[in-house]
């Protein structure tokens, strides 16, 4: 039975430095959630307290509504599977599979037919007798993923399973698990770092910063519209690019005056009347929103830094002045002729910028 | 050719040093140790030794067993049987031969006889202290490597603690202990008089047979414990934090987290500690000649201890060295089978 999790200003301190600060979120049985964040920023920590691994120092956690912060990992009956697999080395592949089963004293007859299951699932039946030093790593991720199904467990957790696979098999352990989740429709916690993976598995994405979480949403949402300037910057690749400048007049009515083009302004859509005249303000520009095109026929013009030619299509990095980072562009057939080190000019589509204020909050009237 | 040649001496000329030291030291000792076992040299003697074949071996390890049936059964049934030195006395070939023990096969009485009875039993003196040792010590060391890594505060304080036994002389321990264990002043008879209100008597621990050795097996593992939880310690900390995680997820106690990952990710460092320790047990010397010097009847000696008693003190090098040598034979004979039978065991699980 896949289990609704209800997180309620869940907190976590290791000694006195806090790491987890306050996190509530709901999540509906059967869904997919993904977890994204830097480095550091309390994401295992976090499924390690929903697994009972670690304790949480306040705030509720209920399964199902029912309290659990209390209750040891095998009794919230949640399946997990480690970054390092975590496989036990002296046991044969059903010997790893089956030691829950073991432990939880279920028949012999219970086990082998569940283990068998579980093996023909993941196709791992004739490896059974195989130590995990012996399989590869695509095969190891499939026992510990079949150590945490054969349990039948109420909630999966995964905690950047399959970091340590090449690219080739990363993409056909996705589809694994998204086959299996529409499958066995279990509710999900996924942590990666992989911007993919997350956006191609996620019923939701959960985005973190410093033990806070900064938006939730679906993966177009997040896309689309980016509750503040770290999600934007963090969702998306290559990242969204961004011009600083200040709330100006123009001759059409409110706009922007941009640091990377001299001071000159442009006219921003929408309704400006919140932001004072001379703060600060940041556009996002998402690489598919701006094209290139000769110095002279706009007021932004930097020299291209470097390609990225991903063979379906290709990225330029324009390097503006005064802009911390160089602005991604995607390239469409046309431009194929440029190089690197070469004067450009770049034109983006103001309607579908994103605005920041100086907090980094969204003001796009497109940010709903 | 002149790289490929260098090549080849390259590994022979970084082995030198160690190869080296272990022909002066080791080889080169026991092949003269060797040559001594076919002489009758004495340790400080003007004459060199005269070759005496394998004289040495034959005192060393003669061994006869004398059958007697029972004499007469009297009435109560008890059989009894005649003086084993009366029947050995006028005969040339029990010349030489002492009682070393008896046994009992239904009626019949068995009376081993050997030339060198204390050989013997100092062999099965040492034998008998590694079997109570290696247990004991093993089991402690584990214990307090649990204890120092279950995370407690001052995981480096009490790991100081319980080494600093290994870093003492041998010698000062043995003393101290030998102190602890006198049967008027020692503290273990005091504090055992003291807490069962003075029920318990005072035991002669080192001055008992009985007690002796297993005082010694005592003291021998509270030294050296130690060592062997440093050792254990580092095989502990090698054992991935996740795979306790994983344990505790699929629903191991406490207990099944030990036998399910803690003692098999240790196997080969538990191996490694039986070895050692088993053949640190195997040379008992010290303790016993601070504590009992092989006493009380014997019950104490060992191998080592009579090896140094012959060679040393009765100055009978050459009969020193056959012990030595004979040990030493034994021993490798020992960690050969044991290797053999290990690695069989290793084929057998994985
Ligand atoms: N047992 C612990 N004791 C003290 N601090 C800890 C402990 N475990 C984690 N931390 C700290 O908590 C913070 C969050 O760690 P966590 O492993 O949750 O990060 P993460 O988001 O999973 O990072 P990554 O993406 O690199 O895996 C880190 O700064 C880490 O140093
Ligand atoms: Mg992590």
């Amino acid at each position: 039975m896949p289990a609704s999790l209800d997180l309620c200003d869940i907190r976590k301190s290791f000694g006195s430095t806090e790491i987890i600060k306050g996190v509530s979120l709901t999540i509906a049985p059967g869904e997919f959630i993904v977890f994204v964040g830097p480095s550091g920023c309390g994401k295992s920590t976090l499924l390690r307290m929903i697994a009972g691994l670690e304790d949480i120092t306040s705030g509720q956690l209920r399964f199902d509504d029912v309290v659990v912060n209390d209750w040891d990992p095998a009794r919230r009956r949640i399946g997990m599977v480690f970054q390092s697999y975590a496989l036990y080395p002296h046991m044969s592949v059903e010997q790893n599979i089956g030691f829950g089963l073991k432990l939880a004293k279920k028949s012999k007859a219970e086990i082998m037919v569940r283990v068998d299951q579980a093996l023909s699932v993941l196709q791992l039946t004739p490896l059974r007798h195989h130590k995990p030093s012996q399989l590869s790593g695509g095969q190891r991720q499939r026992v510990a993923i079949g150590r945490a199904i054969v349990r039948n467990p109420n909630v999966f957790l995964f905690d950047e399973p399959l970091s340590n696979l090449d690219a080739a098999l990363r993409g056909q352990m996705r589809m694994e698990i998204g086959k299996l989740h529409q499958h066995l429709k279990n509710t999900v916690i996924y942590v990666t770092h992989d911007q993919v993976e997350a956006m191609t598995l996620a019923d939701r994405i959960v985005v973190f910063e410093g033990g806070v979480i900064r938006q939730v949403g679906t993966p177009v949402e997040l896309y689309d519209h980016p509750a503040n300037r770290f999600v934007a910057g963090f969702i998306g690749t290559p990242t969204m690019g961004f011009l600083s400048g200040r709330v100006a007049a123009t001759a059409q009515g409110e706009g922007v005056a941009l640091d990377a083009a001299g001071g000159q302004a442009i006219t921003l859509p929408g309704d400006l009347r919140r932001v004072a005249h001379g703060a600060a303000l940041t556009l996002g520009l998402r690489p598919e929103h701006c094209v290139v095109c000769p110095p002279d026929q706009t007021m932004l013009s930097g020299t291209v830094v470097m390609l990225e030619r991903l063979g379906a299509e290709t990225f330029a990095f324009i390097d503006l002045p005064a802009t911390p980072a160089p602005v991604a562009v995607r390239l469409d057939g046309g431009e194929r002729s440029l190089v690197a080190g070469q004067r450009t000019g770049l034109r983006f589509d103001i309607e579908r910028a994103h605005i920041f204020d100086a907090d980094g909050n969204s003001i796009s009237s497109s940010a709903s | 050719m002149n790289a490929r040649r260098s090549r080849r001496f390259q590994p022979l000329l970084f082995g030198a040093p160690a190869m080296v030291g272990l022909a002066l030291f080791v080889v080169l000792p026991f092949l003269m140790a060797l040559v001594l076992t076919f002489t009758d040299q004495q340790l400080i003697s003007p004459e060199p030794g005269v070759f005496v074949g394998l004289r040495n071996y034959e005192r060393l390890l003669s061994i006869r067993a004398l059958v007697q049936a029972p004499e007469r059964n009297d009435v109560a049934g008890t059989p009894s049987f005649a003086r084993v030195r009366s029947l050995t006395r006028h005969e040339p070939a029990y010349l030489g031969y002492r009682p070393l023990g008896e046994l009992r096969f239904g009626e019949h009485r068995v009376t081993l006889l050997a030339k060198d009875p204390a050989f013997l039993t100092a062999l099965g003196n040492t034998f008998l202290f590694a079997l109570m040792v290696v247990p004991l010590q093993c089991t402690m060391a584990l214990g307090l490597a649990l204890l120092v890594n279950a995370g407690v505060k001052g995981q480096t304080i009490f790991r100081a603690i319980y080494f600093s036994p290994v870093v003492m002389s041998m010698v000062i321990v043995s003393v101290v202990w030998a102190f602890l264990f006198d049967k008027d002043l020692g503290l273990l008879n005091q504090a055992l008089g003291t807490l069962s209100f003075g029920l318990v008597k005072p035991v002669d621990w080192l001055g008992n047979p009985a007690t002796a050795m297993p005082a010694i097996v005592i003291m021998s593992a509270w030294q050296g414990a130690g060592f062997q939880m440093l050792i254990l310690l580092a095989g502990l900390q090698g054992i991935s934090q996740e795979l306790y995680d994983a344990a505790r997820i699929d629903g191991a106690s406490m207990w099944q987290r030990f036998w399910y990952i803690t003692l098999p990710g240790m196997r080969q460092t538990i191996i490694f500690v039986l070895i050692v320790t088993t053949i640190a047990a195997l040379g008992l010397f010290t303790q016993v000649d601070v504590m009992t010097g092989g006493g009380p009847r014997g019950s104490t000696a060992t191998v080592m201890f009579e090896a140094v008693r012959h060679g040393v003190r009765e100055e009978n090098i050459a009969y020193g060295a056959t012990i030595s040598v004979v040990y030493f034979l034994l021993i490798t004979a020992f960690i050969l089978l044991h290797q053999i039978l290990l690695r069989r065991s290793a084929k057998v699980i994985s």
